[in-house]
């Protein structure tokens, strides 16, 4: 029994990252931020609005959420449109009581399909992001790039004719990418994505195109993670909040350095009558800090580069 | 492949000869951080698969990127608070990648063992020259970049063959990390017949089996530490016991996660009779004071039944 050779050759094995898309940097060792008002903690809440297709194809993969039972899937696909019906307006006076200004992340499906809901987020002046086109359009390597393409112009040109806003925020389906997925960003107008947790701060990005931000949206402590994939309970979902939230105060205040505290959240989850309780009361418990400051993404951005030229 | 890898002979938890420890301590108690390198684009080992999804698999590789940007720091600070020294269970690449972390731990005093070169090359598949090749590889970087020898190794990924032991036995190792039936060091059989052993590196206490594995809440985790230690601690009054809390830095360290871990810390290491150490200073004290005991105790279990 033998390997080939290359399996004992090491050729990325020099200092800083194994690829080009970024520069290896210690959080520890960065300048420090301070965000407005001298809030050592800046909250990102990102509420994704998605539409997961009944005839699912599942390339490359069966996205986590969308269909799993023999065609036709009802119960996935009317508990995920029960958020879009139900789940997201609960979700909108939670945010409302505690001033949390949102960002919302949504497929351009669902734009075509229900064009109420967007007006309803864009009248309130909330920040929209791309999400692509829907939960079962899947960016992934080994894709046709003309296929790519047409899904990342697809879904930003519906977007932002629909909302009137320039739409320069992204989270791909699924965080899945293709290799060439942040050039087709940057290529359409794209000036930050959210598809790498590898940070708590915000980061600049290597693309051929150009650069790109990095705003990385934590996926270890969205609402689908906690509970769906790992089974905790709500209580738990809200501890795990709560202690975060706590955390990254105490740090930010130590070390001198602003924070974000990045919540992704589903309507079709928290959205849920025996759910949307403990939502609430982890917006009020960080609202009522006195170092918090709620801000959409392209606003934390735009404040982390007033201090980053 | 074999019924029984024969690395140890059956010895009954009750009756063995007293272990104790320095300073009277009833329970040595070490922290394991894998400090670990994942590569975004590995040759594909064709018994395993790195990544779950086509390349680039972002999820997987850059949450454990954020272990090394953000969550080393975090985890260095909490353990530094309750004064342990890190164990590192190291992807030996590091140290050509990030010489930032290595010599913060340098500068503390804490030990490096072996985690193979990179947590997404296995053993799966390489003849035992290569494995060889790959051993010797790790602990020439750990001696290079540290200045001390690397005494104690747990096979990367946890993917073995039925020689890794032995291999590492062979090129000097002292003890080793990949074997989980006791709450004890004991002598491990090598086939060069040297003196070596298993420190007890738990896989139930590790936080990646069970955040990852087993999706306990992080409170529930915190709890889980804090019992492992009540009853560990309690029979090492009788006899010395081990604790390991083997950790990574994406998983304890999150912001969500790192209250429940320190409160454990300030529970375990509030206690007296604590010896807090490493697993080459468990494994050195066992060999000197324990080792030859084991060994005769063991050899005369087993003649019993054939009287």
């Amino acid at each position: 029994m033998t390997l080939d050779r290359e399996h004992l050759e090491y050729p990325q094995r020099h200092y800083g990252m194994d690829h080009d898309r970024y520069e290896w940097s210690l959080l520890s060792e960065r300048t420090n931020i301070s965000w407005p008002g001298n809030k050592p903690l800046a909250l990102w809440v990102n509420v994704c609005l998605q539409f997961y297709p009944l005839n699912q194809k599942g390339i490359p993969f069966a996205v986590p959420g969308g269909m799993t039972m023999p065609y036709p899937d009802l119960r996935h696909f009317t508990l995920r449109d029960y958020g879009n019906r139900v789940g997201i307006y609960r979700l909108l006076r939670a945010l409302d009581q505690c001033g949390v200004r949102a960002s919302f992340a949504i497929n351009s499906a669902l734009v075509e399909r229900i064009p109420q809901l967007l007006r309803t987020i864009t009248s309130r002046g909330d920040e929209i992001l791309g999400h692509g086109v829907h939960m079962d359009a899947l960016h992934y390597g080994g894709q046709e790039e003309a296929e790519e393409r047409e899904l990342v112009a697809g879904c930003l040109q519906t977007l932002r004719d629909a909302s009137g806003q320039a739409v320069t925020g992204w989270l791909s389906p699924a965080r899945n990418e293709s290799e060439r997925t942040p050039e087709l960003l940057v290529e359409h107008g794209v000036e930050y994505f959210c598809d790498w947790v590898n940070d708590d701060m915000p980061y600049p990005f290597h693309t051929s195109n150009g650069e790109l931000w990095a705003m990385p949206l934590s996926s270890e402590l969205e609402d689908r993670f906690v509970l769906m994939d790992n089974l905790h309970s709500e209580q738990s979902w809200l501890e795990q909040v709560s202690d975060a939230c706590d955390y990254l105060l105490d740090e930010a205040q130590r070390s001198g350095s602003g924070r974000i505290l990045a919540l992704n959240l589903h309507p079709w989850l928290l959205g849920q009558p025996h759910r949307i309780g403990k939502l609430e009361e982890a917006l009020a418990y960080i609202a009522a800090k006195d170092g918090v400051w709620s801000a959409p993404p392209r606003e934390i951005l735009a404040a982390f580069n007033r201090q980053h030229p | 492949m074999q019924e029984d890898p024969g690395y140890y002979d059956y010895w009954p938890w009750q009756g063995r000869p007293r272990i104790t420890w320095p300073g009277g301590a009833r329970i040595a108690f070490w922290v394991a951080p894998n400090i670990e390198f994942y590569e975004l684009n590995p040759p594909a080992n064709p018994h395993r698969k790195a990544w779950p999804q086509p390349h680039p698999a972002i999820a997987g590789y850059s949450i454990r990127d954020y272990g090394n940007r953000v969550g080393h720091v975090r985890q260095m600070e909490v353990l530094d608070r309750y004064g342990i020294r890190g164990s590192i269970s190291l992807s030996t690449a590091l140290c050509d990648h990030h010489p930032e972390i290595i010599r913060m731990c340098v500068e503390r005093d804490w030990e490096f063992f072996s985690h193979g070169i990179y947590n997404t090359r296995y053993t799966y598949g390489m003849s035992e020259t290569q494995e060889r090749e790959m051993i010797l590889d790790s602990m020439a970087t750990i001696e290079k970049h540290t200045g001390k020898k690397c005494a104690g190794f747990l096979a990367p990924a946890l993917s073995h063959s039925d020689h890794t032991i032995d291999l590492f036995a062979e090129a000097g190792g002292v003890y080793t990390c990949d074997l989980f039936h006791d709450d004890q060091p004991t002598p491990i059989r090598v086939r060069n017949g040297q003196r070596f052993v298993s420190v007890p590196y738990s896989l139930e206490m590790n936080d990646t089996i069970a955040y990852v594995v087993n999706k306990v809440e992080p409170r529930r985790y915190g709890q889980m530490l804090k019992d492992n230690f009540d009853r560990l601690y309690q029979e090492g009054a009788d006899s010395g016991t081990v604790m390991c809390i083997p950790t990574h830095n994406y998983q304890v360290s999150c912001p969500h996660r790192l209250k429940a871990f320190e409160e454990a810390l300030e529970y375990i290491t509030g206690h007296s009779d604590v010896w807090v150490t490493t697993g080459l200073e468990i494994a050195e004290y066992y060999l000197a004071h324990h080792y030859d005991a084991a060994v005769a105790d063991i050899a005369q279990q087993q003649e019993r039944p054939r009287q």
